[in-house]
């Protein structure tokens, strides 16, 4: 039984206890457990149940590398799955769950697959559920869903906020154990800033777990000593419970904070954006797992882990631990387990001979250590009860059982490559310490060709306190050109290991079949092997087949136990078959994090218009225009808002309405070349426009396709400006420059987007000379401003431009005034107009008043393969000009084609609106098998002006049709018929707008 | 001017920094060759200061010249000279290739003031905020967030920012949630300034 030890535990306050709860239990621990080492502590040993057999599993490891020991954590909004106990501090009334069961974690229904393990070998999936096709919709699909899944998602929303930080610095140090400390002493010595981060919330790593003598003195003085010299430093931050997550291109990091981990005061994580001279990685090591036949059993776990447990939290998995190796690291954790006052009945080491000083000094404490043995099986279901042994180079005859209650495992150490590979980093197999490290030779390289990140310490390969202190000094000093010295350090002497990918080595099948090597994925040596054989030999293939390493923990313990395998089945070397791809992030860190500050009010920006909170307080409903809210109608109290659009566009057309049309792109173009800019631009003649005049212009890229229009008014002979659509002000704008930049650099010619100078206000309808007259200042009759025509002056004391144009065929102005003023001349038109009957009107009303005039709407009759000769616009296309952007592109045969659809107008038979976007069939169907269209609807509404719903269309040969009756589809299979008309609904010869 | 409102009609908030939309600020934009000396000397014969080099600010009395770009100055001066000002400038530059307008309305100035500048600023752009990479004077046009923004230190606690005026809720509310006291970093605060 897994228990608290009455000594010990250097991380823990034995005074103060802390109650939690885990699946409903309340237990206690102590200030400074973790999760994991409070259960534990509380003897529950049973953590989860695997993803796929529904296994009993316990806790594995002590760090980030966990795949067992996954809670649910947290209640309702602040629920969080899938976190590793071996990482979650405990803190006052934590609840956890465990996952992967039901109805219990003692008594779980669907470890029945364990049971039909044998008919669940690798690819699985892709074996059975192939037919017939729609059962795995209907029928696999919701199954395997509801048996598999790992944690469930919080309930309701994330009430915590999270933020970014974004920092440059020198070098950027991954790691706080000794190696990154030295690293960061050197650097920071050196004069460079230099942000150190640690996952976990102490520094120091490993050494004073391990025993290491540096300068003499225990470790942990060490440490301190480095701590408080660093923290001395100006040019040096060091942030704790910080993991570097990815490296990327330039030398860009991100790196993870936890904050908080229970209810923050503020944010709750913070994800760094740091762009580094130099990252240093100093990420450690991760011990190996040997597959053996039950190395899941709870109370299994890493050897290193189980010491970490020990001296760090004084807990213990059990009383009579039994330890299988292959290297002498893992006697440290038999003088760890002995020195706790817990017995060691046998040490199974894989290795024919057995002769280091560490293990001396364990026989020399009367253990009983067996060279050349293996484990061949563990006993016991949810907890270990004993092991059975035999000879390492046998089948897996059974020699002997020992009983035990805990197996601590050894396979040998590997440095931790991620953040080192993400970019490009390449490892290199040493067969010595039968481990894959980074190779200095083939760092990931920046912009200058030259290395960007330094593997330094156990990471790099250099595994034992001595060398790794070494290796940092050595390749900080290198790096900085600077000189320094590496601290004196005592480690013991080690023996070399022998690879052990197996135990025993010639394991039977059914051995193989409980060798677990992705505990999380319930992979096995039975499934990379079975693999192999059916033609998987890529390590990412059988990566992806077997879904080895796919899991949380991304293969952090199975990768290379996996592609050992792997090798071994294809008899190749292990190098030659390489590792799978090491992607961020290192460990999962939160959407929420990676979010940042966006969220609520800032989720996403706002554009307001001057008027803004007129609207607002005046019950506009809104339509999104890009980032802008417009308002899309004014209901009043008790009107729907179809019946708030009819009102608005009535009184337009028989009083006076009011349109805040100020998200309307403005771009001012400048310079002596600005007339043969934009007749380039345009497909019209603009260099022809008089100053004080107005024109409709048409842009197309260089396709020939129609991509945004507007009025545009010539201010003075160099100076023209041109206004664009809501949404394509800022598309324009860089459309003008990238020209300008690229193709016409020696044009004269300089643009401006002046959009949100202007606060621009459209007054239109009979009565709007009248509204705007009643403000005084400026004589706008027939004469001094006619239609097409604009004036600076002054209206209501604001400087105001007034541009004389329609997009509603009414008379109608625009008037442009200085933004911090639009709202003072909004109120004063809305207060003037209320004897004339003013009202506002939205985008709908808009909308509705430029289709009863046939004016098209960028977006509505056009979609990117639309050119203005489709929308019968030839009027405003110049043949006199040589050029213009789109010119050529029009003159491809297929868009000069006279079977084009194009641009007419539709009056259903019935005086029922069509549905936007419906379809014109014709007769008989396509390849597909589909009615054959000769048309849609591209605008549809109901217009109050005639009573009836009109529509606008692209279709067929649609002008030469006029008087036809073309059937558009329903989606109910139903068709309703309309009538070919001009898309001119209302005062075709434009005498309402030139009053 | 009584009906004169910015966007935020000078809101503040006093957090990690003192975050205060600036009132009677206006702006004129001047695009031209930097180098030409009858627009050096306009512009200095308005400003009272040189033409600031390349990603600097300079300023003396209350008139600010922001380098924006190779051939674009953004001069901060009082709203209620911006229209004359930029009459009379692109007056004195007809006889040269140079577009002036007043764009006193189309952008919201803000300024930020406190210890924790920098590390505010951080949360909110990927410029380099450190003492070095943004030394006092020096300007930056960049992102804050998701909208387009630019900066610049007046000393080592005062920054001016401006942002789209029909942005400029969204900065103001970033700005506050950046300076909550409760999300302090501690990072710049703790690099000296050169």
């Amino acid at each position: 039984m897994s228990l608290r030890l009455s000594t010990g535990g250097r991380l823990i306050d034995r005074a103060t206890p802390v109650s939690f709860r885990f699946n409903g239990r309340h237990l206690k621990g102590v200030k400074g457990d973790t999760l994991a080492s409070a259960l534990l502590a509380n003897d529950q040993m049973l953590m989860g149940r695997s993803f796929k057999y529904h296994r009993p599993r316990g806790v594995m490891a002590a760090g980030p590398e966990e795949p067992n020991a996954l809670m649910g954590v947290g209640r309702g909004e602040r629920f969080e799955p899938n976190q590793r106990a071996t990482q979650q501090p405990l803190t006052g009334g934590l609840t956890a769950q465990s996952q992967n069961h039901w109805p219990s974690l003692e008594f779980d229904v669907g470890a029945i697959n364990a049971r039909l393990s044998r008919f669940l070998p690798a690819g699985f999936y892709y074996k059975t559920f192939l037919f017939p096709r729609p059962a795995w919709k209907h029928v696999f699909e919701p199954v395997i869903r509801q048996s598999a899944g790992l944690g469930r998602p919080p309930e309701g929303p994330d009430p915590d906020r999270y933020e970014h930080f974004n920092v440059n610095v020198d070098i950027a140090i991954v790691g706080g154990g000794i190696a990154g400390l030295q690293a960061a002493l050197i650097a920071g010595r050196a004069g460079k800033t230099v942000l150190l981060m640690e996952q976990t919330a102490q520094w120091g790593g490993r050494a004073p777990v391990d025993g290491d003598l540096i300068d003499g003195g225990p470790a942990q003085a060490w440490i301190d000593a480095a701590v408080a010299d660093l923290a001395a430093m100006e040019n040096v931050q060091m942030r704790r419970e910080t993991m570097g997550a990815g490296v990327y291109d330039h030398g860009y990091l991100l790196a993870h904070e936890t904050l908080s981990h229970g209810v923050p005061e503020g944010p709750r994580q913070r994800l760094w954006r740091i762009r580094a001279g130099h990252i240093v990685t100093a990420t450690g090591a991760i011990e190996r797992p040997i597959p053996f036949a039950g190395n899941d059993v709870p109370g299994v776990m890493l050897a290193s882990a189980l010491r970490d447990f020990v001296v760090n939290y004084g807990v213990a998995p059990g009383k009579r631990t039994v330890i299988a190796t292959n290297n002498d690291d893992a006697y440290r954790t038999a003088l760890a387990v002995l020195d706790a006052g817990l017995s060691v009945p046998l040490i199974v080491d894989a290795r024919p001979e057995v002769t280091g000083a560490l293990p001396e000094q364990v026989r020399a404490r009367g253990v009983r250590v067996d060279a050349g043995t293996a484990i061949a099986k563990v006993k016991g279901g949810k907890r270990v009860e004993g092991v059975a042994i035999c000879a390492q180079d046998g089948e897996g005859a059974v020699t002997e059982e020992v009983a035990c209650d805990a197996v601590a495992m050894s396979g040998g150490w590997s440095p931790v490559p991620h953040l080192w590979s993400h970019c490009g980093g390449k490892n290199t197999w040493d067969a010595a310490q039968a481990h894959f490290a980074p190779d200095p030779d083939r760092a990931p390289t920046g912009a200058d060709g030259t290395a960007f990140v330094t593997a330094v310490g156990a990471a790099a390969g250099t595994l034992q306190g001595d060398v790794a202190l070494g290796s940092a000094t050595a390749r900080l000093a290198a790096l900085l050109d600077v000189s320094a010295d590496a601290p004196a350090v005592e480690v013991a002497a080690e023996a070399p290991l022998a690879a052990c990918w197996m135990m025993p080595a010639r394991a039977s099948y059914e051995l193989r079949s409980k060798m677990f090597l992705d505990f999380q994925n319930d992979v096995k040596v039975s499934d990379v092997q079975l693999a192999a054989q059916e033609g998987f030999v890529s390590v990412e293939h059988t990566k992806r087949y077997t879904t080895l390493g796919m899991a949380t923990d991304q293969g952090k313990l199975s990768n290379i136990n996996g592609l050992a395998i792997l090798a071994q089945e294809l008899g190749e070397e292990i190098p030659n078959v390489g590792t799978t791809t090491f992607r961020p992030p290192y460990a999962p860190i939160s959407m929420a994090s990676i979010a940042g500050e966006a969220r609520g009010e800032i989720f996403q920006p706002l554009r307001r218009t001057p008027m803004h909170d007129w609207h607002e307080a005046h019950g506009a409903t809104w339509e999104p225009v890009g980032h802008w809210r417009r308002p899309y109608a004014f209901p009043r109290s008790g009107e729907s808002v179809h019946d708030a659009v009819q009102r608005e566009v009535t009184n337009t057309r028989q009083n006076v309405g009011l349109l805040d049309a100020s998200t309307l792109g403005k771009i001012i173009v400048k310079g002596p070349d600005a007339a043969r800019f934009v007749d380039m631009l345009y497909t019209n003649l603009m260099s022809t426009l008089k100053p004080g005049k107005c024109r409709y212009g048409l842009m197309c890229n260089e396709n020939g396709f129609l991509v945004d229009d507007g009025v545009v008014a010539r201010l003075d002979e160099d100076t023209f400006l041109c206004h664009t659509t809501t949404g394509g002000a800022d598309r324009i704008h860089a459309h003008m420059e990238e020209w300008l930049q690229t193709e016409w650099w020696d044009w004269k010619v300089f643009t401006l987007n002046a959009t949100e100078q202007f606060a621009q206000i459209a007054v239109v309808g009979p009565k709007a000379r009248d509204l705007l007259h009643s403000l005084g200042g400026m004589d706008l009759s027939k004469d001094a401003l006619p239609f097409m025509g604009w004036a600076d002056g002054t209206i209501a004391g604001i400087p105001a431009r007034v541009f004389r144009i329609s997009f509603s065929g009414e008379l109608s102005f625009e008037v442009a005034v200085p933004a911090n003023r639009g709202r003072a001349l909004w109120d004063k038109l809305v207060e003037a107009g209320e004897a004339l009957g003013v009202m506002p009107y939205g985008t709908e009303a808009l909308h509705i008043m430029r289709a009863e005039k046939g004016f098209i709407m960028i977006g509505d009759e056009t979609d990117g393969t639309v050119i203005p000769q489709d929308l019968g616009l030839d009027w405003a296309i110049s043949k006199k000009k040589d050029d213009f952007i789109g010119k050529r592109g029009q003159q491809r045969s297929f868009l000069a084609a006279d079977d084009r659809w194009r641009l007419v107008g539709l009056e259903t038979l019935d005086g029922s609106v069509l549905p936007d976007g419906a379809y014109a069939v014709a007769e008989g169907t396509n390849a597909n098998g589909q009615r054959n269209m000769q048309g849609r609807v591209t605008s549809s509404y109901h217009s109050p002006t005639l009573g009836r719903g009109i529509a606008m269309a692209l279709v067929e040969r649609g002008p030469d049709r006029i008087g036809e009756v073309v059937n558009f589809a329903m989606t109910d299979g139903s068709e309703v018929p309309a009538r070919i008309c001009s898309p001119v609904f209302f005062d075709p010869n434009g005498e309402k707008q030139d009053v | 001017m009584f009906d004169v409102h910015t966007a935020l009609d000078g809101a503040s908030f006093d957090g990690a920094i003192r975050v205060a939309e600036l009132t009677g600020q206006g702006m004129i934009a001047l695009r031209g060759d930097l180098g030409d000396a009858t627009l050096r000397d306009a512009v200095s014969a308005l400003t009272g200061h040189d033409i600031p080099a390349p990603l600097h600010a300079a300023w003396s009395g209350e008139v600010t010249t922001v380098w924006m770009s190779p051939d674009e100055l953004l001069i901060l001066l009082s709203y209620a000279d911006a229209a004359g000002a930029a009459r009379d400038l692109q007056g004195k530059l007809a006889g040269i290739h140079a577009l002036v307008h007043d764009m006193s309305d189309a952008r919201s100035l803000f300024r930020l003031t406190g210890p924790a500048l920098r590390d505010t600023l951080a949360k909110l752009t990927p410029a380099d905020v450190s003492p070095a990479g943004l030394p006092v004077g020096m300007a930056r046009r960049t992102r804050l967030a998701q909208v387009p923004g630019a900066f610049f230190l007046r000393d080592a606690q005062t920054a001016d920012l401006v942002c789209f005026r029909s942005v400029a809720r969204y900065v103001f509310d970033l700005l506050k949630t950046a300076a909550d006291p409760a999300g302090r970093v501690g990072y710049f605060e703790g690099f000296p300034e050169p």
